[in-house]
């Protein structure tokens, strides 16, 4: 078997994930990308999406990524994400809320709304919930 | 000279503002702790995306972002002022309204200066100017804030720089060097000052111990000039925050500092006073003395 890649997972406030990993696969600013280990140097942006990998025990793990830039050196992946969140962490009941909101102020064609925003907001409320049910 | 009741009196009040500045540094030593390990816990993102960013830029020309290119005539300036939200931490908030000042006074003297305030003390302060405040953040340093809030306020200000409606925006934050030691600096954020003057000497070395383990260039995606594009005003947003914790950081270190000289000077106040009382007492029973040994050898 293939030797394993490290993965790492930055946020501002905290190291999300430091951990050996079989395959990672993430969501690059140009579609989706997988990584083993031996790949070659490799610099993207990095939308909102679902990070998956593989952990050392062959175990499925996906995370929440909310934009951000993945570094990829032959042995070793670098996220750094402006949030992530490991599947296990994220608030199912406060993400299906958040959804309810986005989309009750995006349904109100108020002026005062701010679309930008709310729409950001369903986006991510939405992508968390996606992750819940990735694996 | 002061009765026995009214000196008990004022070691009372002395002795309970001690328990007062005791408890403030208490409270801010707690507070440093929590601020200097959300400080810890931010050093990996930022250094490891200033070695990304390092690593980019020299291969992206000047016009790979429009932040990087500077004003003809630079106009309109906005300084960001980090300061505290409360007082009673020594000469921490007068020390970076001084230096705003002569920072204001020396470098932009005939341009159109406007304010963003993070904390009540700088907003405060620039009431009393003449000069506009763009934006005020009250309750963000010393309290509990996210990198959320250095997105918002850098994104808004990067949007001013690209409408023109600012030429320059400049940080001054207090720099958290040690425990004994902040200093008010000034930093450049808008235009962004050319990458290789912004490295730090320290990074430069990292940078070069890195390189060696890259050699190959990155494979990019989108272009290294989208990716720079996108990378600086992160890198903006880095900087703000950073400002933001270190200023916090510099508040508590400050405050306990203040606090553990009030605490001592109420207890040199407790012991001077201590002696008036005793030399009172003293002096009381003296008299007494005097008036039974009178009264005694009148009898005689």
């Amino acid at each position: 078997m293939a030797e394993n890649i490290f993965l790492e997972v930055v946020t501002p406030g905290t190291s999300v994930v430091s951990e050996e990993a079989e395959i990672v696969m993430a969501p690059g600013s140009e579609g989706e990308f997988g990584v083993l280990n031996g790949h070659t140097t490799f610099l993207t942006s990095l939308k909102l999406g679902t990070l998956r990998y593989k952990d050392a025990s062959g175990k499925e793990r996906a995370l929440f990524i909310n934009g951000g830039f993945a570094e990829v050196l032959p042995n070793k992946v670098t996220v750094l994400a402006e949030s992530a969140e490991r599947r296990k962490n994220i608030d199912v009941d406060r993400a299906k809320a958040a959804k309810a909101r986005a989309e009750e102020r995006l349904a109100k064609s108020a002026e005062d709304v701010d679309f930008a925003r709310a729409e950001a907001a369903l986006r991510r409320a939405v992508q968390r919930l996606a992750v819940i049910e990735t694996i | 000279m002061a009765t026995l009741k009214e000196v008990q009196i004022k070691i009372g009040s002395v002795k309970k503002t001690r328990q007062i500045t005791s408890a403030m540094k208490m409270v801010a030593t707690s507070r440093l702790r929590g601020s200097q390990e959300k400080m810890d816990r931010f050093k990996p993102y930022a250094s490891k995306f200033s070695e990304v960013l390092g690593s980019i830029a020299g291969k992206a020309g000047e016009e790979a972002s429009p932040l990087l290119v500077a004003k003809e005539e630079p106009k309109k300036v906005n300084v960001i002022l980090c300061t505290s939200d409360r007082g009673l931490c020594g000469g921490f908030n007068v020390n970076l309204i001084e230096k705003a000042e002569k920072f204001i006074d020396a470098e932009l003297q005939d341009k159109e200066v406007s304010l963003t305030c993070f904390g009540k003390k700088g907003r405060d302060w620039a009431k009393k100017t003449p000069m506009a405040i763009e934006d005020e953040y009250i309750g963000v340093v010393g309290g509990k804030f996210d990198f959320s809030v250095a997105s918002t306020s850098g994104q808004k200000l990067i949007n001013g720089f690209l409408e023109g409606d600012v030429d320059e925006v400049y940080l001054i934050y207090s720099d958290f060097k040690s425990l004994a030691r902040q200093e008010p600096v000034v930093k450049q954020l808008l235009p962004i000052p050319s990458l290789e003057a912004m490295e730090e000497p320290g990074e430069e070395e990292v940078k070069a111990k890195d390189d060696s383990v890259y050699l190959a260039e990155h494979i990019c995606e989108p272009s290294s000039d989208a990716l720079l594009g996108e990378m600086l005003p992160k890198n903006i947003f880095i900087q703000i925050y950073d400002g933001l914790l270190q200023t916090s950081t510099s508040e508590n270190a400050q405050r306990m500092k203040a606090m553990e000289n009030a605490t001592k000077a109420c207890k040199d106040m407790i012991d001077e006073l201590q002696t008036i009382f005793n030399k009172t007492r003293q002096a009381g029973i003296t008299s007494d003395l005097m008036d039974i040994v009178g009264g005694a050898e009148a009898l005689n």
